[in-house]
Order: structure tokens, then C-alpha cells, then sequence
């Protein structure tokens, strides 16, 4: 089975070896390094990224976002687990 | 803040020297010779400035790249200064115990290259006998040490019947990533098109192996696909436009904006001995040659594509046409394109070829053959003084 298949709001996502977030100075941008290839992840998506440490479920990370940003959790939920399951999808982040 | 958007990436030509004799190379037929190499020193202050004008990732390559002995250096320095480290390696003349060292370096990710699917005819391509066995061992190192792998399977017209089982090599080993290249014909692999350039029956059924296997191994690895643009109707996005996103740096410290752009006569490429790497990116006269599409000529210039496809690659202009300011001829717009289509189709009709291996012996007989294979119709002029 697909790791993109299997994550959920029980997930514990994280960057595996290999994948990193990173700020740049030079661009002022944060950048997601992965093997030979850079993603610019846009500033929904780097919220959820600033989120992934290793040891945060992924309903927390919804839980987070809902009241940060003041929207409903439904929506936000849908939102996180089709970003990082496309993001396992291509093995950025591990679950 | 800088004129030019910063690169991406930089290749970082370690060496030339390999153990293998792939006749695909994509080094220059003219190898830089080991007394020439940048020292320990000067590559890691090459990684700095380059992280200072906002280098992201350096692809550690060669020739074989743990030829050196201070890769482990050469990478604890980039990671330092936050570098992402990626090694392009052959894979055998690694121990696993280098593996754990580079891994504890702080090496990103390692790329490995795998001839054919079996040892029989892997060893024959890469010239390197028991290559084949040592390359998966080290792969089940790799991946041992927790670090991702990438399997690059550069195909032409003698393992293309394999290439499935290939990929399934690939993915049994655990690779995330898998990179099937269709060889380009720059440096060796022009002196050995001839056997290599695969049938047009070969790319179409290459096509669909890969398209089934990308949905097969969806969520397991990802595969990159690299064309092989003579048959194709639109030209590579080389390099993502000369001199935008990435540049190399050769053994001998030249900075260029590929890995073949030395073939291009004309040119004049700067070492990083001589001037900091920022300035070159920004100013050398080489560089701005083709930046951009101010250069461009007819039908280049007023193409909707002038900014996605960039005129193709100026390195095969030149190889092909003679000039190096032409569209690229794998473009179906290219006055070119035709005769350059049916001349691959007709070498690729020849059957089973013998290799030229690549290697420092070989030279002298290499430059020949490119000579030859080059098109004898080529202007003498082959790089128009730069605009303005």
C-alpha cells in the first residue's frame, strides 16, 4: 500500500532523510529541498509545512490551523491531508 | 541585490577519472587530467560562494566523484553552510563503510547508475567487469545508511528492450526516484551515436513502459523521463534556458553553463582561479551570450514557446548545424530538423554498433570521430559576435 494512500488525521508526518524545509536568504523564501528537485511551497501549504516536526499528528496540525485561522475545520482538514498526501506521494514527507 | 536571479543548482565536476568506460559519457571528449583538479581548498570555497549568491543544491559528480578522497570533506563543508548535497555516483568503487562516512557527512540523497538490467550485458556497456553486482550491493547500503536513492538508467538503442526490467530493478531496490534518460548526444555520446540512437519503434514502445510503470509503482517512486529529443517536434528546455538556473563547474575549475557547453567554439569560459563565481554568473561575456531571448533568431524569437523551451539546446545547435545561435534542430520548426530526424532513424537502422569506451587512451581517436560525425556542411563562422 501507498504511503499516500495511508495518511491520515493519525499520521505523524515528518521529513525524512533527504527532505527539508529551509529558508533562503537570498530569495527570502522558503523552500522545500528533496532530491534533485526544490519546491516553493505557497503560504497555505508552508503553514502546514511549518507544522510537520516529527511528533505532531496530523489532527493537531488541522486542530492548529482551524483556530489560527479562524476556518472551519472540514475545510482545513481537506485542505492538509490532499497537500501532504501528494507531498508523500512523491516521498517529500514520510508518515 | 543581484541583477540575475541566483541559480538553482551547481554540477560540481569532482574529476574526470572513472573506473568506467560508459560510451554515453557526457564529459567533454577532452578529459581534464588529475593534476589539474581543483585541491580540497578550492572546492570548498567554491561551495561557499556559491551558497552566498544562493545556490540551493550541488550535484557532486564527475567523472566518479569517489575518485576523491575529500568527498567527505567536500560535503561536510556544503551541508555546513546549508548546500543540499547530492552525489551522482557509479557506485563501485564504494565500500559500505564510506557509504556510513558520507552519510554522517550529512549527504542528502545518492544517485546511482545502472547500465542494463542484468550483469551480462551492464558490464559490457559500462566497460567494467562485476560493475553491475558492486552497483546493487552499494544500493542496499544506501540504503541501509537511511539515505534516499535515486536509480538513473541511461537507455539507447542497445538495453531499450530491457527497460522494464530495469525499472523494476530499480524499484526493488528500494528507489524513490528513478531517472530514465534517453542518452543525449554531447561528448562521447555523440562520438558513439551511431550505436546508440535508438529506433523510432524503440522510443514508442520506451514510452509506454514508462507510462505503465508510472502508474504501476504511483505512491512507491516517482520516474523522471528524459526524451530523446532528435525524433521529438519541440527541442529540451536545456538547462532550463542557458545561464538561468544552473551552472557547472568543470574539474579544472571553468565555470560553464552545462557540462558540454566547452564544445562550443568561441566561447570563453572563466575559472573560478581567476574571478569570483558571482561574477561570472552575472557578467561573463559567455554567460549573457544566450541568456535570455534577446540572441534568438527566426523562428525562435516571435515563438509562444521562446520562454518554455528556450531555443533548445545551443550545444546541439552547434553540434548538428555548426552554429551554436541556430534553433536546435530537434525542433520540427528548425530548417534542420528533417534531415537530423532521418539521420538517426537511418544510424539507428545500422544494428548492433561497437563502442568507442570512453577513457584518457581514447582521446586522440575520439576527437577524431567526432570530427567526422560532426555535419560537414557546417559554416566556418559557427558563433556570431555577441549582440550590442
Amino acid at each position: 500500500m501507498s504511503q499516500s494512500a495511508t495518511l491520515t488525521e493519525q499520521s505523524v508526518p515528518r521529513f525524512p532523510r533527504g527532505s527539508r524545509l529551509q529558508f533562503n536568504a537570498q530569495r527570502q523564501q522558503w523552500m522545500v529541498q528533496a532530491p534533485e528537485r526544490v519546491f516553493m511551497p505557497d503560504e497555505t501549504a508552508l503553514a502546514v509545512l511549518q507544522r510537520v516536526d516529527g511528533s505532531t499528528r496530523v489532527a493537531a496540525i488541522i486542530d492548529d490551523l482551524a483556530r489560527v485561522y479562524a476556518a472551519p475545520r472540514e475545510v482545513i482538514r481537506d485542505d492538509v491531508l490532499e497537500l501532504l498526501r501528494e507531498l508523500a506521494g512523491k516521498g517529500v514527507i514520510a508518515a | 541585490m543581484s541583477l540575475m536571479p541566483p541559480p538553482l543548482a551547481i554540477l560540481a565536476e569532482l574529476t574526470h577519472r572513472c573506473p568506467l568506460r560508459c560510451p554515453y559519457c557526457s564529459n567533454p571528449v577532452e578529459l581534464a587530467r588529475a593534476r589539474e583538479e581543483l585541491s580540497t581548498d578550492e572546492w570548498i570555497d567554491l561551495m561557499r560562494q556559491a551558497a552566498a549568491i544562493g545556490v540551493l543544491q550541488v550535484h557532486l559528480s564527475g567523472g566518479e566523484p569517489t575518485v576523491r578522497k575529500d568527498l567527505e570533506q567536500i560535503v561536510t563543508a556544503a551541508r555546513e553552510i546549508g548546500i543540499y548535497t547530492n552525489l551522482i555516483t557509479s557506485a563501485v568503487l564504494l565500500d559500505q563503510a564510506r557509504v556510513e562516512a558520507l552519510a554522517a557527512a550529512g549527504l542528502d540523497h545518492v544517485q546511482i547508475s545502472f547500465q542494463d538490467s542484468e550483469p551480462g550485458p551492464a558490464d559490457r556497456i559500462g566497460g567494467y567487469a562485476g560493475g553491475h553486482e558492486k552497483k546493487r550491493a552499494v544500493a542496499a547500503w544506501v540504503r541501509a545508511a537511511g539515505l534516499p536513492l535515486t536509480v538513473n538508467l541511461v537507455v539507447h538503442r542497445q538495453n531499450l528492450s530491457h527497460l522494464g526490467a530495469m525499472i523494476e530493478m530499480a524499484a526493488s531496490m528500494d528507489a524513490r526516484r528513478i531517472e530514465v534518460a534517453h542518452v543525449q548526444y554531447y561528448g562521447w555520446g555523440l562520438v558513439n551515436r551511431a550505436a546508440l540512437v535508438p529506433t523510432r519503434a524503440q522510443v514508442a514502445a520506451a514510452d509506454d513502459v514508462v507510462a505503465e510503470a508510472r502508474a504501476r509503482l504511483e505512491g512507491r517512486a516517482v520516474i523522471d523521463y528524459v526524451v530523446p529529443d532528435y525524433y521529438a517536434r519541440r527541442p529540451k528546455p536545456c538547462m532550463g534556458g542557458w545561464a538561468r538556473q544552473f551552472l557547472t563547474v568543470t574539474p579544472a575549475g571553468k565555470v560553464l553553463p552545462c557540462h558540454a557547453a566547452d564544445s562550443i567554439p568561441g566561447l570563453v569560459f572563466e575559472s573560478i582561479r581567476e574571478r569570483p563565481l558571482a561574477e561570472i554568473w552575472e557578467s561573463s561575456e559567455a554567460f549573457r551570450r544566450f541568456r535570455g531571448t534577446d540572441w534568438m533568431p527566426e523562428p525562435c524569437r516571435s515563438c509562444d514557446r521562446r520562454e518554455i523551451d528556450w531555443g533548445g539546446c545551443r550545444c546541439q545547435a552547434f553540434a548538428l548545424v555548426g552554429d551554436a545561435a541556430a534553433t536546435d534542430p530537434a525542433c520540427g520548426l528548425s530548417p534542420h530538423h528533417a534531415r537530423i530526424a532521418a539521420l538517426a532513424a537511418r544510424e539507428s537502422e545500422v544494428g548492433e554498433g561497437s563502442f568507442l569506451y570512453r577513457s584518457f587512451a581514447t582521446v586522440d581517436e575520439a576527437r577524431a570521430a567526432s570530427g567526422l560525425t560532426r555535419d560537414r556542411e557546417r559554416p566556418e563562422a559557427a558563433v556570431p559576435p555577441a549582440p550590442g
